[in-house]
């Protein structure tokens, strides 16, 4: 039965399982420091800030909505953690937990608002896009904030048994975390039905609205979640970070399967496609290609990418009217 | 004779080695209107399609006036004067009814750009050709169903028609609607044009068919006249056998105790004062026109809208849902009217859909246990004979008989006392027809109380103790099963 799960994650994947082979090979000719492992660490820590972005934006997209508003929230709830111990002298803790907070109460009133007023989700999450920037620019006044606590700063610098950095267990941590809720819960499957067909879900019994006040809120919270560890990492809360991070979180989550349409997505495929995404990041930076040049390459690596798969996806409805036809006959 | 304008001869057509079509014959004169009758998945889709030309036959022939026509693209079936009007509404609701027609082959004027006056004159003009009143300058959003369906029907005569597809078109229109639809079709037969008429509606082939032919697994079974045939026959050659017991009803099953009482039920412009009791194993029929207000009063009574006054009793408790879930928990369960929009959602499998209302009957602690989901999934596979490999099937490759015993399985997994059921069998075929009225006298059996809401008065009459009829939002009339007939209900419907 395990086994099974796996086989099926793995053929539902292998698109972009196989996206992922061919840079990595490319890449492994193009530069010999890629296949060490120390690299392989890194760019799994590159990968994690992604990551907790794109699982809560996995669960947003399949609910048939969209979160903006994630890569400013990064900026906002680090830039806050960080300067409330540093200017305010608030305790570690404290000051955690109201990063937290700020970040999930973002997530919750996008929730709220598209919840309860029908606004669509792109709007409202553009509208708290803004808002969060601009909350961490006039807090900070536009400079950065430097933290020197070592304890925070080990959030995101540290490693487990001196080998695996701690932001990298604490994705693994959340990715099965994630996968447990999306396939194992109530809520899990709430998700699918909503974005499936959301009156059909209403008029199953499925508290629609609740559901979407908790899923922005989660990826509000990740938001939140990311900055902090950003910011430890970089011995520092910035404003100016985050910018674009939205998007790196949707185009994992689309490079995965996850459909823009809602009602279909998994967890396996949106690692898979931010893997990708790190490891492209990664490799051109290996090979030395200047920061703006990897742009436009990861841009086009993005679109090649996604028109494998749709292509994929074609091909398998084509195969599907047939299985229909030979089931009616 | 009559002329012959399509005969199609022994055509076959297989997909990777299975038969969808064998043999297939047809044959349409000129003028004549001619129904394709077979359960859902008989090949009637396949052999439009191969009409069309979408597909091409492996085999047989395709003549047209006496000539064979080599069908192998969709323009050739379209230069042929072929038209074909699918069951879903295909135009641009945000254009215009001329805009609509035109697309795609716009009247340009001499500096390249649309002629909209002309396009108007001349779809006014065809309107018009068919008797039809409405606006060519109207936005399609804004016109009816009925009134989208006889756009699409302009539109396809447009192309100089000759042999015209209408695919189920009366499903989704009211009976007032389908009188003009009707009207419209003997307008094009007069204007020579032939048309193949498919549609599950046994009443509508005896009114406007000429000749019917039945196929059944992708096999010819015969054609007759509509004139020298009834009811029985036609069934009879599209299931293969004779369904004696198409209805199953033991009328015995009603007790005393009251499972649903409404009192004074009031939705301001919707319905009110509506009162009714349904007892345990009783089948309480809604009864009346289409638009009368039934599906209003159940989804008020379900939680999932909002009414104005009256109360509601369940198990003699006082109960005013806010939403479905707290209806669905109390104990009522409702199939609602149109399964494809909601009752399920198509891209999932049976098991997801099945089990959507009723995880809670599957909680492991915190997490849901897949075993106990499989398992409710297989049993209804099995009582209620769902044609389906596995459980992980997705609903939308199904027929549609399967899918609404789906939406079946769905409601009847949350364990209800009272189940609501709306159209219970649109759009189903007769085998699966007469599956689901057996499985709701056997619910009724079990002591379950049920509503079922029906605009198929046979339905009402064969199943139900009890139907309450409504007109305009007010409840005209309640009558027991005893003595009644097609004409008492009407009455009561129509208020004539």
């Amino acid at each position: 039965m395990k086994n099974n799960s796996f086989l099926k994650m793995i053929k539902g994947n292998s698109g972009i399982i196989a996206v992922l082979v061919i840079i990595s090979v490319i890449l492994s000719f193009a530069s010999p420091v890629f296949l060490t492992a120390d690299n392989f660490l890194s760019v799994l820590r590159q990968v994690s800030n992604n990551m907790y972005l794109a699982l809560g934006m996995t669960l947003v997209i399949i609910l048939g909505g969209i979160d903006l508003s994630v890569g400013t929230c990064v900026a906002m709830c680090g830039t806050l953690t960080a300067g409330l111990m540093v200017n305010q002298g608030m305790p570690m803790g404290a000051a955690i937990a109201v990063g937290l907070l700020l970040g999930t109460l973002a997530g919750f009133l996008n929730g709220l608002i598209i919840a309860t007023f029908k606004v669509p989700a792109f709007i409202v999450t553009m509208s708290m896009m803004n808002i969060a920037k601009g909350i961490a620019y006039i807090y900070s006044g536009g400079r950065s904030i430097r933290v020197s606590n070592e304890v925070y700063t080990g959030i995101g610098t540290g490693k487990l048994f001196g080998v695996l950095p701690l932001p990298v267990v604490y994705m693994i941590i959340l990715i099965a975390v994630f996968m447990v809720v999306l396939n194992k819960t109530k809520f899990g499957t709430y998700i699918f039905a909503i974005g499936g067909n959301r009156e059909s879900a209403r008029l199953s019994g499925v508290p629609i609205k609740k559901v979407e006040i908790a899923v922005f809120t989660i990826s509000g919270f990740l938001a939140a979640f990311a900055g902090i560890v950003l910011s430890a990492r970089m011995y520092s809360g910035q404003p100016g970070v985050g910018e674009g991070y939205e998007l790196d979180a949707i185009a994992a989550c689309v490079l995965g399967g996850v459909s823009m349409t809602g009602g279909i997505g998994a967890i396996s495929g949106t690692i898979f496609g931010a893997l990708v995404i790190g490891i492209i990041s990664n490799g051109l930076n290996l090979i030395g290609l200047s920061s703006f040049w990897q742009l436009v390459v990861k841009g086009l690596i993005i679109l090649l990418a996604v028109i494998i798969d749709t292509q994929k996806g074609s091909d398998s409805v084509v195969k599907r009217i047939i299985k229909n036809a030979k089931e009616r006959a | 004779m009559e002329n012959i304008v399509l005969q199609m001869k022994d055509i076959s057509k297989s997909f990777g080695g299975v038969h969808a079509l064998n043999g297939i014959h047809f044959e349409l004169r000129e003028g004549e209107i001619h129904a394709l009758l077979g359960e859902n998945g008989a090949g009637k889709s396949t052999l439009i399609k191969v009409l069309g030309g979408i597909y091409k036959p492996d085999k047989g022939s395709v003549a047209i006036n006496g000539k064979d026509v080599v069908m192998d693209s969709v323009q050739v079936a379209r230069d042929h004067g072929i038209g074909i009007i699918h069951q879903e509404i295909v135009l641009v609701p945000h254009l215009t009814v001329a805009e609509n027609i035109f697309l795609g082959r716009e009247i340009l004027d001499r500096f390249g750009f649309q002629d909209r006056k002309e396009m108007y004159r001349q779809a006014t003009e065809m309107l018009g050709a068919l008797g039809l009143e409405f606006d060519a300058g109207l936005k399609v959003a804004a016109l009816t169903i009925a009134q989208q369906q006889m756009v699409e029907i302009v539109k396809a005569s447009s192309f100089q028609v000759k042999i015209l597809v209408m695919d189920e078109p009366t499903s989704s229109l009211s009976d007032e609607e389908v009188e003009k639809l009707f009207e419209t079709m003997e307008k094009l037969r007069r204007q020579k044009v032939s048309i193949i008429y498919i549609s599950h509606r046994m009443e509508e082939l005896f009114r406007i068919t000429d000749r019917i032919t039945v196929i059944r697994d992708g096999t010819y079974v015969g054609t007759v006249d509509t004139k020298a045939t009834d009811t029985n026959q036609l069934v009879a050659m599209m299931v293969g056998r004779s369904l004696q017991n198409y209805y199953t009803r033991d009328y015995d099953t009603m007790k005393e105790e009251v499972v649903l009482e409404v009192k004074n039920l009031t939705k301001k412009g919707v319905f009110k004062d509506i009162n009714f009791k349904v007892r345990k194993g009783e089948i309480l029929g809604f009864s009346g026109l289409v638009g009368a207000g039934r599906s209003e009063i159940m989804t008020c009574v379900f939680g999932a809208d909002r009414f104005d006054s009256g109360e509601i009793f369940l198990n003699g408790r006082q109960v005013r849902f806010k939403n479905c879930l707290q209806a669905i928990n109390a104990g009522i369960a409702m199939v609602t009217e149109d399964r494809k929009k909601t009752g399920l959602t198509l891209i999932n499998s049976i098991m997801f859909n099945t089990t959507l209302s009723s995880l809670r009957y599957y909680a492991a602690g915190l997490l849901i246990s897949d075993k106990k989901k499989d398992a409710v999934t297989k049993e209804y596979i099995k009582s209620l004979n769902i044609k389906a490999l596995s459980p992980d099937v997705a609903v939308g490759s199904m027929s549609g008989g399967n899918q609404q015993k789906v939406v079946l399985a769905k409601a009847l997994a949350t364990k209800p006392k009272l189940l609501i059921l709306d159209e219970p069998t649109r759009g189903v075929d007769v085998g699966a027809k007469a599956e689901i009225y057996a499985i709701i006298n056997e619910l009724a059996k079990q002591g379950m109380a049920i509503v079922m809401i029906s605009s198929e008065l046979p339905e009402i009459i064969n199943m139900c103790d009890n139907v309450c009829v409504v007109k305009e939002g007010v409840k005209t009339g309640e009558l027991g099963y005893q003595g009644l007939t097609q004409e008492k209900i009407m009455k009561l419907a129509t208020g004539v």
